[in-house]
């Protein structure tokens, strides 16, 4: 289990080679950027504010659900703060397991929880101007499909 | 913080609408939850007020663990308030 909060960049290689153990057979990476000027939105930067203490626990919660819910072997969260530049990496969920359908799904469990959950903040720069961007209701549609028994929010049933 | 104080912390636009991302004050006999210390909060300046106008779109987090309105207050906590997340 691991889950670092960090203005730093992280490097996908370094991380994925990190959770690699004879044990596991896939390992799946979801890496979240800032959308940059050429999307609909124009922004050029934004900047992440966090509940140190809480972000970390709230991560470490999501992580441990997941863990009960699928057979990972390994899981690393990374969310970095500050300010970040169009094209940034933003956020990291990488998972670990013997096959690859807990690795997939315990990943998308992880992010839809920490979108809804973990207390972040961003605030996006467009035209020399700073505003704070609105939760969505689509974010916490996402999560609560999880608040069903089955392993995915897309599949009935739990098959492997 | 004395034995009888509460910290308030504030994030995001709320931080800003009260310009203080923490505070501490006494905790006045009879508050016992999060919704008792609305009041209170609102009084202290007009910012507070707006921040703390539409409770819908603020989120509570007693002792840095989600909470609501009806959630218990005592001495010693450190009560939050902020808007629905948007990380990841």
């Amino acid at each position: 289990m691991s889950v670092r909060v960090q203005t730093e960049d992280f490097d996908i290689g370094v991380e994925s080679r990190a959770l690699q153990a004879d044990s596991v057979g896939g390992i799946a990476l979801f890496v979240g950027t800032v959308r940059g000027l050429s999307s609909d939105n124009g922004v050029t930067a934004m900047t992440l504010e966090h509940y140190p203490g809480m972000t970390e626990g709230e991560l470490e919660r999501i992580e441990a659900d997941a863990m009960d819910r699928w057979p990972l072997e390994r899981v690393t969260i990374i969310h970095r703060v500050g300010r970040l530049l169009a094209g940034e990496q933003i956020v990291l969920v990488a998972t670990a397991s013997a096959h690859r359908q807990a690795a997939f799904d315990a990943a998308q469990f992880i992010m839809d929880f920490l979108k809804t959950d973990a207390p972040f903040w961003k605030a996006e720069e467009r035209d020399g101007k700073t505003s704070w961007v609105e939760a969505r209701d689509s974010d916490t549609a996402a999560r609560d499909k999880w608040h069903d028994d089955s392993a995915s929010p897309s599949r009935s049933g739990s098959g492997d | 913080m004395s034995q009888t104080s509460i910290t308030l912390r504030y994030f995001a636009w709320m931080r800003e609408h009260t310009g203080a991302d923490a505070e501490t004050i006494d905790l006045p006999d009879g508050v016992t939850s999060v919704g008792d210390l609305l009041p209170l909060l609102r009084d202290r300046s007009a910012g507070h007020a707006l921040a703390l106008s539409n409770m819908r779109t603020v989120r509570v987090a007693v002792n840095r663990a989600y909470g609501d309105l009806d959630t218990p207050v005592s001495a010693g906590d450190e009560v939050a308030f902020f808007p629905p997340v948007t990380g990841g």
